[in-house]
């Protein structure tokens, strides 16, 4: 079964054109990556030189992977549910469109923005850490490794939580509580980043490909068991 | 086109839902624009027709242009900006195309989703209920919208319950209510359902009725319908009103008026839904 490039692409075009005219979406997007800098900007900008030994121990950038989990939740959660509250799931439905399609379309909609907040928040916190941190701070906070796994599990954690978001999406029938019960269910991978950043868990190379591994497999499953949860007739229909 | 009446709840919506391929059918079976409805024909069933819903489902946020390429690169037409162009002339809304739909009149969102409907050139067009909720004035444009479809060969499944709507539009029509009650065209179904009758009005009660409609040509029975009025049961109105008429002359009745009933597609409907109350009380 072949996937249309046109179609996939119809719906996410269409998408980033309702998100730019969506100005609770845009506001509740911006308000999770404030929260993620402005805290830990604070506690950083505030650390003297002499602080900088202990940070060397923790792994504090990675407390910013959360954004990737949370912030495309809050699309994807609406994705499904919020088109069946307009009204506007029933006529895409009666077009070829398939559901995987469909659904492919929607999450490449919520990926790519969310991709671009975290990446972008990420980079104006390494710069507002070199620019204004004491001397020493910058250095013992900004690693490679760290990094390295910035960069690679952003996008891996932002499509585990599109397809989590997506998925309970298409089994409820109100935006808001998808967008709540989304997050929620968010909470679990953002307790275990936090406690990698705050080296309660220990950050080894053996547990970071192990975790880029099973985000990868759940990433590609995600895409199939979501397509399996969207029944068409129950959310054109309400019934079931 | 086709017109499938019922009341509310009779199973419309769910008929088309179905034939549309959103629903799975729990038995029988059908050809959809000439394709078995199988699951594994949805596809290429939705491919080639196009269903309006009661409810016209436009991304309020998006303009008229922006709803309708979306659509357009859904059904993957070729050369989208001149089916758009067109979709949007044949509903005279070729001067809006930049107008958010959020702050279009529900009479014009109608017109887009009509629009939006007929990008794809479809085959088959399922409107499911495209005036309900419309002042009259925009029923009727939606209504001229239809009939222009029509002329230019389209074949259009209207659901409705507007019985003058489906008596205006349709060339054959199908009554349900939650079974299929009847199917045929609207003379057809008159034809079927009531004998031809033949109303009299006089200026006085005649004395006699009996004496003067007795034993006409093609007079089957009579009846008094008020004072000075009467309803005769023929069985050829061409032979039997000339010869009611040559009778209530002979009969020096001062006539105001004899001719056919007509009975509407509501009489119809009526006998049918009433004759399907009946049998379940």
């Amino acid at each position: 079964m072949s996937v249309s490039v046109r179609r996939v692409r119809a719906i996410f075009r269409k998408e980033l054109r309702e998100y730019r005219h969506n100005r609770s979406l845009i506001v509740g997007m911006a308000i999770l990556p404030l929260v993620f800098i402005i805290q830990p900007l604070i506690a950083v900008l505030g650390l003297t030189a002499t602080a900088s030994s202990p940070l060397g121990d923790e792994h504090v950038l990675l407390y910013m992977l959360g954004i990737p989990i949370l912030v495309p939740v809050i699309v994807a959660a609406s994705a499904v549910a919020g088109e069946r509250q307009q009204g506007t799931l029933e006529p895409a439905l009666t077009t070829p469109i398939r559901r995987d399609e469909f659904l492919l379309g929607k999450a490449l909609a919520a990926f790519l923005p969310s991709l671009a907040i975290a990446y972008a928040v990420y980079a104006v916190f390494l710069v507002l850490v070199v620019l204004f941190a004491q001397e020493g701070i910058a250095f013992a906070l900004i690693r490679g490794p760290d990094l390295l796994a910035q960069v690679l599990f952003t996008p891996l954690l932002a499509a585990w939580s599109i397809w989590v978001g997506i998925a309970v999406s298409t089994r409820s029938s109100d935006a808001r509580v998808a967008q709540q019960v989304g997050l929620l269910v968010s909470v679990p991978p953002v307790v275990v980043v936090v406690l990698i950043a705050l080296n309660v868990i220990t950050a080894t190379l053996g547990l970071a490909l192990g975790c880029a591994a099973l985000l990868l497999v759940l990433d590609v499953l995600g895409w199939r068991i979501t397509s399996r949860l969207f029944d068409r007739e129950r959310l054109v229909t309400g019934t079931r | 086109m086709f017109g499938f009446l019922g009341p509310n709840g009779a199973g419309k919506t769910t008929t088309v839902r179905t034939l549309g391929t959103l629903l799975d059918p729990t038995s029988g079976s059908a050809t959809v624009a000439g394709f078995p409805l199988t699951p594994e024909n949805g596809v290429e069933i939705r491919r080639r027709i196009a269903i309006m819903p009661e409810s016209p489902g436009l991304y309020l946020r998006l303009s008229i242009l922006e709803n309708l390429e979306c659509f357009a690169d859904l059904y993957e037409v070729s050369d989208p900006r001149r089916r758009i162009d067109l979709a949007l002339r044949a509903v005279n809304l070729a001067d809006r195309a930049q107008d958010a739909c959020g702050t279009l009149s529900k009479g014009l969102r109608q017109r887009v989703a009509l629009a939006r409907a007929l990008l794809s050139e479809p085959e088959v067009l399922f409107l499911d209920e495209p005036t309900v909720g419309l002042d009259p004035v925009a029923a009727r444009e939606v209504h001229e919208l239809i009939l222009g479809l029509r002329e230019r060969g389209v074949t259009i499944f209207l659901t409705t319950h507007r019985l003058e709507e489906a008596e205006r539009l349709c060339d054959r029509v199908a009554i349900l209510n939650t079974t299929l009650r009847t199917i045929g065209r609207p003379d057809e179904l008159r034809a079927q359902l009531f004998s031809t009758e033949v109303t009299v009005r006089t200026l006085v009660a005649l004395s006699e009725p009996g004496r003067v409609f007795a034993g006409l040509p093609a007079v089957d029975d009579w009846h008094e319908d008020g004072p000075a009025n009467y309803r005769l049961t023929v069985s050829e109105s061409a032979v039997a009103v000339p010869a009611v008429t040559r009778a209530l002359v002979a009969a020096g009745a001062d006539v105001l008026s004899i001719g056919e009933k007509q009975h509407s597609l509501e009489d119809v409907y009526l006998e049918l839904i009433d004759d399907a109350g009946a049998g379940r009380a």
